[in-house]
């Protein structure tokens, strides 16, 4: 081992340890917590947490910011609630327009959820457009995607809009499964920052699509499309919002437009906090995921330790401040080696 | 070792539920009050009157903790998790004001699923494994409509002041005075504005409508925060002053003390006192002593009239709202009342 990588391995092991140091902590602090239904109670939040931050990490990987993923979040939440368990009759919008029906005789368009999954495809097509326009009109992605926060707010508000539907079924199921051995949470987490490894730090597109943001003119002297790379980014973020939205709305049984405002903060200080950066396409899929578990249980921690709510998000903030802080140390260490 | 501790935490739900019917002691039961929100003078009152019942019950060694918790920000999300942290301390009651009225429902079932006695009051929720203290604001909003009706056997022309669009409590009321409205034949309502519970807005947007009126307006139908507003509206029209229902605030009391003193002005003042904390308190106690509790009990309103407006205008703080702290027997009294 030379002496280069040991601050390279300090970096990525940096998530592990605060997330384990965390973890003892509440431990300590409350033994109850350490318990199958303990960590399934503490991190089942974090699931739909650890999806938004994946897909915050896929457009921060081509150094743009998406501000508009927590209401993203809300609307899919919404759609999920209304039309995906009962078809466009479950929009109170639709279900005004037929006040006497009978469900059985409404025609097949009106009850399907196939519409649920329609609505939800377009919003993962509307994620790629704004890729595709960021990157034709060189657009600040901060500015759009802030924008664009407002536009799902305001359809998830037409959607649903007094808090309320019911979550599918089957969401319901897969999200409170009580696998043996290992809580539910703890093996989607596995499995989230095993499929976003793969698919960014595995695979020869992900490459490319890492040094986009890493260098993006040699990217496009080498001949691939940098458009396709941020249509396809976009998209990425699209899809595992989505999955956040619908794997939130498993948990809490109904959906509220409000439901995931704090997932657009949450999201991006999961990222920073798992090891990425904002700009150079420097991410770590397995760090983001850890990161929105360590936020996760920050929270847990914190009022475990009776810290009064008021103090609580500064409290937050600090965890946050002192991680990043190591960080900077480490990345001392890096460039003096 | 994961499934050890699972198995021994299984265990000791289990024997937590079996024990439960049978202690008719909660001198070790630990009950925690989650709360959505803190930044307006009705919460602000809940959260003091729920300090002033729950520290004395403590003391006196009838419940063992309870505890004050409120979320930073009113978020879903966060109070989700606030409710499984409070499993997780081990309160055997929590006592919920929640954000939303079904999407708390996932962590509400975990919790009861946990053995944990969840009451909600004023943000209910619909989860059916929690109780529900609620309030009756269609009714509240019809006995506006009746009071009037005795004290103007004419009828005539009334106006309506909503609250915030939108929202349920907003709904209900004015249903409820539309169903009054709809029994007396008399009235009718000849103008409507939203004035969002806010003095000023309510001031505004009846100054804004008066013009349009007919001269003759017998009554103003509202839902609290409002009445002041609209009786500065009509005295800046140089209107004529009609019977104004008011929504048991400082200011809105002291006007009507003041015109009360000046020329015998008669009207009635109702809302829900932000004490409805302790109530809940009362109930969890209640259920956790092994009592049989309906799951959906109502709140009385605390209503004012003619002759206890002095006594409930000194106990009023100046830009409060008018409050009473409820008794265990208030809490027996109001289960009972639901178990007929």
């Amino acid at each position: 081992m030379n002496a280069a990588t040991l601050p390279r391995l300090a970096r990525s092991l940096l998530p592990a340890i605060s997330l384990a140091i965390i973890l003892g902590a509440i431990f300590w602090l409350q033994p109850r917590a350490a318990s199958y239904l303990g960590l399934n109670l503490m991190l089942s939040l974090a699931v739909p947490i650890a999806f938004a931050t994946v897909a915050q990490m896929c457009v921060i990987t081509v150094n743009d910011l998406d501000l508009s993923i927590g209401t993203f979040v809300g609307f899919v939440a919404c759609v999920a609630a209304t039309m995906l368990k009962g078809g466009l009759i479950a929009l109170p919008l639709v279900a005004g327009l037929y006040p006497e029906a009978d469900p059985a005789t409404l025609p097949f368009w009106l009850t399907t959820p196939l519409v649920g999954w329609l609505v939800l495809a377009l919003g993962i097509g509307v994620y790629a457009l704004l890729g595709a326009l960021i990157h034709a009109r060189d657009l600040p992605s901060i500015v759009v995607t802030l924008g664009m926060s407002f536009v799902w707010l305001g359809l998830s508000v037409l959607v649903l809009p007094t808090p309320g539907g019911k979550a599918p079924d089957w969401i319901r199921t897969v999200m409170t499964l009580k696998p043996p051995y290992v809580p539910l949470p703890i093996i989607a987490a596995v499995l989230i920052a095993l499929a976003a490894h793969l698919l960014l730090m595995r695979t020869s597109y992900g490459a490319i699509l890492r040094g986009a943001g890493g260098n993006p003119k040699a990217i496009e002297r080498a001949g691939w499309s940098l458009l396709k790379v941020k249509i396809a980014m976009f998209a990425l973020a699209g899809l595992f919002g989505t999955l956040a939205g619908l794997s939130l709305v498993g948990l809490t049984t109904s959906g509220d437009a409000n439901i995931a405002l704090r997932y657009t903060l949450l999201s991006i200080a999961g990222v920073i906090l798992g090891g990425g950066e904002f700009v150079g396409g420097r991410i770590s899929p397995v760090g983001a995921v850890i990161g929105a578990m360590t936020l996760t249980l920050a929270g847990s921690f914190l009022s475990f330790m009776r810290i009064s709510p008021d103090w609580q998000i500064g409290a937050q903030g600090a965890i946050l401040i002192i991680v990043l802080a190591l960080r900077a140390v480490i990345d001392r260490l890096e460039k003096r080696t | 070792m994961t499934r050890f501790t699972g198995a021994v935490s299984l265990l000791a739900v289990a024997a937590a539920l079996c024990a439960l019917p049978a202690a008719a002691e909660t001198a070790d039961k630990r009950i925690a009050l989650s709360n959505n929100y803190a930044g307006n003078s009705w919460r602000q009152a809940m959260l003091r009157s729920w300090d002033k019942v729950t520290k004395p019950a403590v003391e006196a060694g009838i419940v063992a903790a309870a505890d004050p918790f409120t979320t930073a920000e009113n978020q879903v999300t966060e109070q989700a998790a606030q409710i499984q942290n409070l499993v997780l301390q081990g309160y055997n009651a929590i006592v919920l004001n929640a954000a939303s009225p079904d999407a708390l429902n996932g962590a509400v079932k975990e919790a009861c699923d946990a053995g944990v006695i969840v009451v909600s009051f004023d943000g209910i929720v619909t989860e059916p494994c929690a109780w529900r203290i609620a309030v009756d604001f269609k009714q509240m909003g019809k006995d506006e409509v009746t009071y009037l009706a005795g004290k103007l056997p004419e009828g005539g022309n009334l106006l309506e002041i909503r609250g915030l669009a939108g929202v349920f409590v907003d709904d209900e009321i004015s249903k409820g005075i539309h169903e009054g409205v709809a029994e007396n034949a008399k009235f009718k309502i000849v103008g409507s504005v939203h004035g969002d519970w806010d003095q000023a807005k309510a001031q505004a947007a009846v100054a804004g409508i008066l013009p349009s009126l007919p001269d003759d307006i017998v009554g103003v139908v509202t839902q609290g925060g409002d009445g002041y507003g609209a009786a500065q509206a009509f005295a800046a029209a140089g209107r004529k002053t009609p019977t104004i229902i008011m929504g048991n605030r400082q200011d809105e009391l002291a006007w009507w003390k003041e015109q009360k003193d000046a020329n015998g002005y008669e009207t009635m003042s109702v809302s829900i006192a932000p004490g409805v904390s302790t109530l809940a308190f009362w109930v969890a106690q209640q259920i956790l002593d092994g009592k049989e509790v309906p799951k959906d009990l109502v709140v009385p309103f605390l209503r004012i009239d003619q002759d206890n407006l002095e006594k409930n205008l000194e106990t009023t703080e100046k830009g409060g709202v008018a409050n009473v702290e409820y008794t265990l027997e208030d809490a027996q009294k109001v289960i009972e009342a639901a178990a007929k």
